[in-house]
């Protein structure tokens, strides 16, 4: 079936200003559903309050309304424009919300607009975590015990029901706003009361915590017809507990069996389908027992989220693009892949490399802030690094930060000693992942390292490699440093600047630099396909690392 | 280059050259290179017996992460004849894991070889198409390797499904269920297996030169044609017991080289395709009931689309959505059916489960 004609133009709300945990991802994704949706021939109209984004340029959209995100701006929008259809998917939970309270007050159905990407109900059960949890009993979904509450009292009832530890989750709130651990009744009731107010209905839900479970997202698309496709899976190297905007990412998911993977697959194929019924993208959480691999669903977003953006560069696979052609009637079997342009668009990418993303807190803007991570999103912004090797993506998302890391590592300005560390460690805070890493340069053994963490060794082992090549690399001086040495630094990520500081500077950045190109390693860049170069690719984007050849 | 005690070599049958690092077993071996995109799944797609005789690129590019369990295997053991990779793992972590891919492919005197450009080789195997190689970390002279990688056959023109064959037949299953099946083994996957016995099926399983009146004897409800390594077209005597199978009206349902036995056995040629599909993501439309599948690959050969889209007595059922090459057919006159993809997967997407319903489905109301 091709596209609905009957729509000739569409509104797309976007998401306003930029805060934690809905930043720029969302410029991006309106822009391309902007972009996709006029290159079909529909007029595209679009409201956002936040001037500064690519969304709001002249050239994005035939008209673009800067006003506050208000029912009464979208009235007069529609008051003064010829609107067949909305499409509030690509501007958050905000556009979302915005939707829903024009929704509940009849507007769409005064200025007869069709909601398209969206089911109202089915973000109603999202969002409401008791109607979530409903469903997914319905449907077979196991999750974490939980019961909802929507006062101080209830909530303390439920909390003697379930015992410690625990997690508090507002409902209808945006990047975990409100929600916490709860590890002990001391910290009860202060969780509570955040979580109740936080909840603009006032309600929070009581779950049981999983702690020490691994995190997993994955980004999903279904059009019309049922049909849907896993763009991405997402594996966050921080265990369940810290929310995924301050967790340190990894795709594809480096520490799942097949039989793990399809499991989650089917589940979240099955939710997705149950959950209303819309054509676009959603995201769906899922939280893993190490020891059983027994699977519970955390959450779902019917919508293009955060991860979207990220999924999206992590595949070349541009989700929101497609999201909006499947809004506008299209089906996956319908459409391109847009980097091959030749093979079909419903298909699940293959990546040949791996994507690290870290994300940047920006503590020291903020005095006397907890800089200790949870529920709550706190990152200001992130990196996305990509390398042939999971090493080689972290050190350079390490030096991406603009924090002054070289890679990963303190190189001598830590002082702490092991056993700091490890008790340092078992509090997630920002720089987690270079004081493990000074912990293994130290001697701490892996086993110790997990017990602290619950990170999956598999990430603690490829640090230690890390710390293996560095250690080789102390062992010698420009002069001596063998090629292969060089080469092998370079693969697994190691920055000019960075060998020359494990040569305790007894040279320059630059003379590691000449060093090198006189070894003949230099960098070669890669492509993004979304197919692992299974097909000839038009229009991919490239990444540098040090092998044989430009492809 | 420098050659440490563990450098290894992989020359491609035109002289192509790509230096590694050696992994698992120490040796030589040879067979034809080709390439695998899934990104989990690595000991599933090791112990599928089609895959045996070829060197193996894993495309994703850390294998071995979550080491080796020994309970999710295809086959009794490793199918393939090397591999290559990126990063291959010999440290690993998962609770189910009973031991590291290292020592799984040492025990199985698997050679591999790692830290190859990986993304370089598929490209170019992708431009030039399927050829011979031969991987070695022990003896690393060109021209005795090249001598050596003359003397391994191509994969045209090869017979491999009765080597990877059951030897004896066996039986799976209640041997009291309502239906039961012949099974023809030409290197079945195991899953293919608990996929029909999961359903109530009791399977009674064939080596490969099996006549079709021992399949008989079974006195089956239906026969199930499996996947498996080599050429189809040098499987005459299979596409003998095909056709017999044919004149039954019994249902039938083929899989993999099942599917291209079942068109042979049709007069629908086959043919050696340029690179083959392998993976886990390969787009399928079922054109019957318009619904899309992703599907789990594994083949190099295909059936001919002229000729089966000028065959009167066949329907095309599934169509693959990048290439549109023949995914699945099903006789207009006979209860009999195939598919050229995994539809039991392992490794792979469970999309395409309900063709075992519709096989149970057909013997049931034949």
């Amino acid at each position: 079936m091709p596209k609905d004609n009957s729509i000739k133009s569409v509104l797309i709300i976007g998401s306003g200003p930029i805060i934690i945990g809905q930043a720029c991802e969302f410029d991006y994704s309106g822009s391309q559903a902007a972009r996709s949706i006029r290159e079909e021939g529909i007029k595209v109209i679009l409201i956002n309050s936040n001037p500064a984004t690519i969304m709001t340029d002249p050239m994005m959209a035939d008209s673009v309304y800067l006003l506050p995100l208000t029912v009464e701006s979208i009235e007069q929008i529609l008051e003064e424009n010829e609107i067949d259809a909305v499409l509030p998917t690509m501007g958050g939970q905000t556009a979302l919300n915005l939707c829903k309270e024009a929704e509940e007050l009849g507007i769409w159905q005064k200025y007869n607009i069709r909601l398209i990407g969206v089911d109202i109900e089915g973000i109603e059960t999202a969002e409401n975590r008791e109607k979530f949890r409903q469903l997914m009993i319905s449907i077979g979904i196991p999750i974490a015990p939980s019961k909802t509450a929507n006062s101080f009292l209830e909530g303390k009832e439920f909390a003697q029901e379930l015992g410690f530890p625990l997690v508090i989750r507002p409902s209808f709130t945006l990047g975990g706003t409100g929600g916490g651990f709860v590890h002990d009744k001391s910290e009860l009731d202060e969780a509570l009361q955040r979580g109740l107010q936080a909840s603009p209905i006032h309600e929070v839900l009581v779950e049981k915590a999983v702690l020490g479970w691994k995190e997993f997202e994955l980004e999903l698309l279904r059009d019309k017809n049922d049909n849907v496709v896993i763009i991405c899976t997402v594996e966050n190297m921080d265990p369940m507990g810290i929310h995924t905007g301050d967790s340190v990412t990894v795709a594809p998911a480096m520490t799942l069996s097949d039989t793990a993977f399809q499991d989650m697959r089917n589940k979240a194929i099955l939710m997705m389908r149950s959950l209303g019924n819309f054509a676009g993208g959603c995201n769906v959480q899922f939280a893993l027992n190490p020891e059983t691999e027994e699977i519970i669903a955390v959450e779902i977003n019917p919508r293009v989220s955060r991860s979207s953006a990220l999924a999206s560069k992590a595949t070349g696979y541009p989700i929101a693009k497609i999201a909006a052609k499947l809004a506008i009637g299209y089906t996956l079997d319908e459409l391109k892949n847009q980097i091959t342009q030749t093979t079909s668009a419903y298909f699940e990418p293959a990546l040949d490399y791996v994507i690290v993303k870290v994300p940047r807190w920006n503590f020291d803007k903020f005095k006397g802030a907890n800089d200790t991570l949870g529920l709550q999103m706190k990152s200001v912004g992130e990196v996305m690094a990509i390398g042939r090797s999971f090493t080689e993506a972290v050190q350079k998302a390490c030096q991406s930060l603009e924090n002054e890391a070289v890679g990963l590592g303190y190189y001598g300005k830590s002082l702490m000693k092991s056993e700091d560390l490890i008790e340092y460690i078992k509090t997630p805070k920002w720089d987690r992942i270079f004081r493990i890493k000074d912990a293994l340069m130290q001697g701490v053994t892996v086993k110790t390292i997990v017990q602290a963490t619950y990170i999956d060794r598999w990430f603690i082992y490829q640090i230690q490699e890390i710390c293996r090549i560095e250690k080789e690399l102390a062992r010698y001086a420009l002069d001596n440093l063998p090629a292969e040495l060089l080469k092998e630094a370079k693969r697994n990520g190691f920055s000019d600047e960075q060998i020359a500081r494990i040569m305790k500077n007894t040279c320059t950045e630059e003379q590691v630099y000449e060093k090198r190109k006189a070894f003949g390693i230099t960098r070669v860049y890669k492509m993004v396909d979304t197919c692992s170069a299974e097909f000839e690719a038009k229009t991919p984007y490239f990444y540098s690392t040090f092998e044989e050849k430009n492809v | 280059m420098n050659q440490s005690p563990q450098t290894a070599v992989l020359l491609l049958e035109d002289g192509n050259i790509f230096y590694g690092k050696a992994f698992g077993k120490i040796g030589a071996a040879s067979g034809e290179i080709c390439f695998n995109t899934g990104m989990t799944g690595y000991q599933e797609v090791f112990t599928d017996p089609s895959y045996y005789g070829q060197v193996l690129i894993m495309n994703n590019v850390h294998t071995g992460n979550y080491g080796v369990n020994k309970k999710e295997m295809e086959s009794a053991n490793v199918k393939i004849r090397g591999l290559i990779g990126r990063n291959l793992e010999e440290r690993f972590s998962r609770y189910q894991a009973t031991e590291s891919l290292d020592d799984y492919l040492k025990e199985n005197e698997i050679v591999a070889i790692e830290n190859i450009d990986t993304r370089a080789l598929v490209t170019y195997i992708r431009t030039k198409g399927a050829m011979n190689c031969i991987i070695s970390s022990e003896d690393l002279d060109i021209h005795a390797l090249k001598e050596k990688l003359n003397s391994t056959p191509g994969m045209a023109g090869l017979e491999l499904a009765s080597v990877v064959s059951t030897t004896e037949e066996y039986e799976l299953g209640d041997a009291a269920a309502q239906l039961k099946v012949s099974v023809l083994d030409y290197g079945i996957k195991q899953n293919i297996l608990s996929c029909l016995v999961k359903r109530g099926v009791h399977v009674r399983v064939h080596p490969a030169r099996t006549p079709f009146s021992r399949l008989k004897e079974f006195n089956p409800d239906g026969y199930f044609v499996s996947n498996g390594p080599g050429d189809p077209a040098a499987m005459p005597y299979a596409v003998e017991t095909l056709k017999e199978i044919l004149k039954e009206e019994s249902p039938l349902f083929g899989i993999c080289l099942g599917h291209q036995l079942l068109a042979l056995a049709n007069d629908i040629p086959t043919f050696k395709m340029h690179h083959g599909h392998r993976g886990l993501n390969h787009p399928v439309k079922n054109i019957v009931t318009g619904r899309c599948e992703i599907t789990t690959q594994n083949h190099g050969f295909g059936i001919d689309p002229a000729a089966v889209r000028n065959h009167t007595g066949i329907e095309i059922t599934h169509v693959n959505l990048n290439d549109e090459s023949i995914e699945g057919i099903r006789l207009k006159n006979k209860p009999a059916f195939s598919v050229q993809y995994h539809p039991e997967s392992t490794p792979g997407p469970y999309d395409s489960r309900y063709l075992f319903d519709e096989f149970i489905a057909m013997m049931a109301s034949n």
